[in-house]
């Protein structure tokens, strides 16, 4: 349960991300939860609907985009993607699979609003 | 009032990754070898250090820094063994973030051979953390069962040694040590895995002759 510290470390980005925009206010963060983050996204969610309470997002919506572990055999090259974790190529059987995508952590985008 | 939609892509283990980097770099340069131990509550993590403290005494500079959530007890068992040790109580995260150690090792000698962290005693969140460690070892006990490398990924995903503690106790529960080496590896082939008890001396000289050689390695270079 470190989401409420993922979500301060978020927050240290949104804020700056804000004042660089001028923005008035954050309506929408989304962000690209790798299956294997070791992330809970609901309670993620969570910590942000507590975090978010008198900050410049106070009334954001989050978006979450859980990313699917994309890994690639080192032996024979097969790709894959899958939604359950597998550490043992599906195509030769070897073990030690590249992860190619699904650990990151990512602030991918947001909406704000400003005067203009 | 105009919308805008703007895209921004920042990792936000960033500033995490930045400070562990730093500490990583700057104990290097001091020729320090730096292990992060993570496990489950009651795996061994404490026990195995005052172990490799009876070891490494006299020939090897070592010290601690604690993890936990409360309390100082980890510390006074490694100060009790000479050893200089520092606690981090972190009210409540259930993780070590690399700022908690930067600031801890400002009062750490630097002439050290090794500095071990114990983390908090935790197999989910601390492998979300890098703490600027050369070598992150995970342990598991006996007791736990064989299935936790399969449950637990990521904690075995991010090391590099596996260690099997309380190997004692293996003749005494259905604990397969071919299944959780087998499966750890399926994870990670890159393990390297260690079969110990601390409390019966077992496999220790093979775990201690590893270190040596690391801290050798990082001092050469070739780490």
């Amino acid at each position: 349960m470190h989401e409420l510290s993922l979500v301060a470390g978020l927050f240290e980005i949104l804020e700056e991300k804000a004042r660089d925009e001028k923005a008035l206010r954050v309506t929408a963060v989304t962000l690209r939860v790798g299956r294997l983050s070791g992330v809970v996204p609901e309670l993620l969610e969570t910590a942000f609907d507590t975090f978010k309470k008198g900050t410049i997002a106070s009334r954001a919506k989050l978006r979450i985009e859980v990313v699917p572990l994309k890994v690639r055999c080192r032996s024979c090259g097969e790709e894959s993607l899958t939604d359950e974790p597998v550490f043992v190529c599906s195509s030769c059987a070897s073990p030690g699979l590249e992860i190619m995508e699904g650990q990151e952590l990512t602030l991918q985008r947001m909406e704000i609003e400003k005067d203009g | 009032m105009e919308k805008k939609e703007v895209l921004v892509l920042k990792d936000i283990l960033g500033t995490n990754k930045k400070i562990a980097a730093g500490i990583r770099e700057k104990l290097r340069t001091k020729g320090i070898l730096s292990v992060n131990l993570m496990s489950s509550p009651g795996s061994g993590k404490t026990t195995l250090l005052e172990s490799l403290a009876g070891r490494l005494q006299g020939r090897f500079r070592m010290a601690v820094i604690e993890g936990d959530i409360e309390t100082e007890l980890d510390a006074e068992r490694i100060r009790a063994k000479g050893i200089p040790a520092w606690q981090i109580t972190t009210g409540g995260a259930c993780h070590l973030e690399a700022k908690m150690v930067g600031k801890v090792l400002a009062e750490v000698p630097a002439d050290l051979d090794f500095l071990f962290i114990e983390n908090v005693g935790n197999l989910v969140c601390p492998a979300s953390y890098d703490l600027g460690e050369s070598l992150r070892f995970v342990l598991l006990s006996s007791p736990e069962g064989d299935d936790k490398p399969k449950k637990y990924p990521e904690a075995f995903l991010s090391s590099h040694v596996l260690v099997l503690t309380k190997a004692d106790l293996i003749p005494h529960l259905p604990f397969d040590p071919a299944r959780a080496r087998r499966e750890a590896l399926e994870i990670n082939p890159c393990l390297e895995v260690f079969e110990v008890s601390a409390l019966t001396g077992q496999g220790m000289d093979v775990l201690e002759a590893f270190l040596v050689s690391a801290l050798e390695k990082l001092r050469s270079g070739h780490a």
